[in-house]
């Protein structure tokens, strides 16, 4: 059993308790080791991926009880790939965070670790109900992360996401009941056997806690019509906060996959693709309504959140094709849409800063400091939500329309993808053209110099989505293997029962 | 004793939601609470409704299913640490805006007073204005 499976969940834990417990009041020393812990996590994750790389999922059973009666944390390609990702995505949000943000509020880093806790657990756990408890601390953490340095507005939507993720929960756990009411087992390899076995009878209950769970999975995913906490929470919280909260979204993604890709995928029997038919429909209402949002907010926080409403949209379409073309567009989508949207929401931040009084309103007002290099770097990040070539959104893009050519409706498709991608434009174009060229002469008054850390972070991860680009060839090599793995149960089942496949049917076993 | 459990949490249920889509985060936070006791009675009782019985396997004896007690109790402490947090929540909210109203409009208004909130102490300042 390979322990280092379990890394990615302990080192975040562990460095969350010791920044609290040590470092309390030493902000400097907090800072150097939450860097230093997140870019341990992000080579664990390479290393990970490495050992992933040969196409085995591996298991590890904590505590060593046996598969379906312990808790299991399974590794593939798939989730080593998402762990990569989380670590990237985490250590550019550090590094802009001590810049000076982590300082507004209290504990910043180590509600960050404990949201990695959370996000990595969800991606390597074996078990639903796992599932539910990584999500309860990635959410938890979320919610400490959101209210980060306060005001009215903040509290407010706080108020609203938490509302909603606990109703979110509350779903998820009848669903979770319902599942384990007909099957006896959560754990997802022995529900993937068990769900094609179910009988008749009870097939009626087990669609309903499946869709149930899909529910919760589509209000993280901001599906329509569950997106609407996404623009009011992003657009209220910090920028580092909701840079993280990228990924927030990608795991709801992750959870479509995985459990409606390999536990009610393609041979389960009576539910087979049981969420699929809701999946496509709502990405393209997610798609449009985003694209809408993009082209009416008033401030750039709001706009950066509808684009990402609708960067979901674009990666559920491919994803909810359920084939492996489809997966594998979405996962590199999600891999691009993760680094432009974060780098996207730092430069919100940024110019939130500068502006003083202005905000990040959408007005003509006095030029901030920096502004041709923030204006660059802003239509680097343009260019990359919307899918223009260099970046890597262009072929992103590409592939999700390659891949849809194998749906009925494809024509219909490109043109709502196309369609959208010009609206984007528009919206970008616009917000872009008033925040940095309409501006009036300098303001008074002392204003912020604009530190080198959080414009190093940005640039890192423009410079990996541009990257994402130049390595396609390979990455698409790559994430089709991911998305034959994630969809193959043989290997998964195998993988995590053991090579002799028994039934686990009693305890006497 | 199955549908007294069941019309219970059905109940629970239904005041539960009723109480969230009211306007003020008072009866919201209640309502929380109803929705998380009629899904603690509802897991517990997926493992099948099984009266004076040990969770413990004995040969041949009669069990009850030991798993959803144990997710209940994961369920429980959960749903209590979250309500804890969402009654902080909605008190900051209301000490802030100096309203209980859950709509995000208000807490607009007391945005536009001023940039982005930069600390606890402007912001208590611009709650103050709010109210005034």
């Amino acid at each position: 059993m390979n322990n280092w499976i379990i890394m990615p969940a302990v080192l975040p834990a562990f460095t969350a308790a010791f920044l609290l417990l040590t470092l309390r009041h030493r902000p400097q020393a907090q800072r150097i080791v939450s860097i230093v812990a997140t870019a341990l996590g992000l080579l664990v994750a390479i290393g990970l991926a490495v050992e992933a790389s040969d196409g085995v999922a591996q298991a590890y059973r904590l505590g060593d009880w046996p598969a379906p009666f312990g808790i299991v944390l399974v590794l593939d390609r798939l989730s080593a790939t998402l762990l990569v990702l989380t670590g990237v995505l985490a250590l550019c949000v550090v590094l802009y965070a001590s810049a000076g943000w982590d300082r507004r509020g209290q504990h910043f880093h180590t509600l960050l670790q404990f949201q990695l806790l959370g996000i990595n657990g969800a991606f390597l756990t074996g078990d639903v109900f796992n599932l539910f408890v990584f999500f309860e601390v990635m959410l938890i953490a979320s919610y400490g992360l959101m209210l980060h340095g306060g005001g009215p507005a903040r509290l407010k939507a706080g108020f609203h996401y938490v509302a909603i993720n606990l109703i979110a929960s509350a779903l998820f756990l009848i669903g979770v009941g319902l599942i384990y009411a007909v099957t006896g087992t959560l754990n997802m390899a022995d529900l993937a056997l068990k769900v094609p076995e179910v009988v008749p009878a009870d097939q009626g209950l087990l669609k309903a806690g499946a869709l149930l769970l899909f529910l919760v999975f589509a209000t993280k995913a901001a599906l329509v019509p569950l997106h609407w906490w996404l623009p009011s929470t992003y657009a209220a919280t910090s920028a580092p906060a909701a840079a993280i909260f990228m990924i927030m979204t990608k795991v709801g993604a992750y959870a479509i996959l995985r459990v409606y890709g390999l536990v009610f995928g393609a041979e389960a029997g009576a539910l087979a693709l049981v969420a699929a038919p809701f999946v496509l429909p709502a990405a393209v209402v997610t798609l449009l309504l985003g694209t809408v949002g993009v082209v009416g907010s008033r401030s750039l926080r709001s706009l950066s959140a509808f684009a990402i409403v609708a960067s979901m949209g674009t990666l559920l379409i491919a994803l909810g094709l359920f084939d492996a073309a489809g997966v594998a567009a979405a996962l590199y989508y999600i891999v691009h849409s993760s680094l432009a949207g974060a780098a996207l929401f730092l430069l919100a931040g940024l110019v939130l800063e500068g502006r003083g009084a202005m905000g990040d309103r959408l007005l003509p007002g006095p030029a901030m400091r920096g502004e041709v290099l923030v204006g660059g770097l802003f239509l680097l990040c343009a260019v990359a939500m919307v899918g223009l070539p260099p970046l890597s959104g262009f072929l992103g893009k590409v592939m999700i329309l390659e891949a849809v050519r194998s749906s009925a409706s494809w024509p219909w498709l490109w043109a709502l993808i196309l369609g959208t991608s010009l609206a984007l434009t528009l919206g970008f174009v616009r917000a872009g053209a008033v925040l940095f060229w309409a501006s009036g002469p300098a303001g008074e008054g002392p204003r912020r110099r604009l530190d080198p850390l959080p414009l190093t972070a940005i640039v890192l991860l423009l410079a990996l989505a541009g990257a994402w680009t130049g390595a396609a060839g390979p990455a698409m090599v790559w994430m089709d293997e991911v998305a034959r793995q994630s969809l193959d149960r043989a290997s998964y089942v195998e993988a995590v029962l053991g090579p002799t496949n028994h039934r686990s049917g009693g305890l006497g076993e | 004793m199955e549908i007294l459990v069941a019309s219970a949490i059905g109940l629970m249920t239904a005041t539960g939601l009723f109480l969230i889509l009211q306007g003020r985060s008072f009866p919201v936070i209640v309502g929380l609470t109803f929705l998380s006791y009629a899904v603690n009675a509802f897991l517990f009782a997926m493992g099948r409704l099984t009266v004076d019985r040990p969770p413990i396997i004995t040969a041949g004896a009669a069990y009850t299913d030991p798993l959803p007690q144990a997710l209940v109790l994961t369920a429980i402490v959960i749903s209590f640490g979250m309500t804890a947090l969402i009654v902080v929540l909605g008190l900051r909210g209301f000490l802030e805006t100096g309203s209980d109203r859950t709509d995000l409009s208000l807490a607009n208004a007391a945005e536009e007073h001023g940039p982005a909130p930069a600390g606890e102490d402007s912001s208590r300042e611009r709650g103050g204005a709010a109210r005034a």
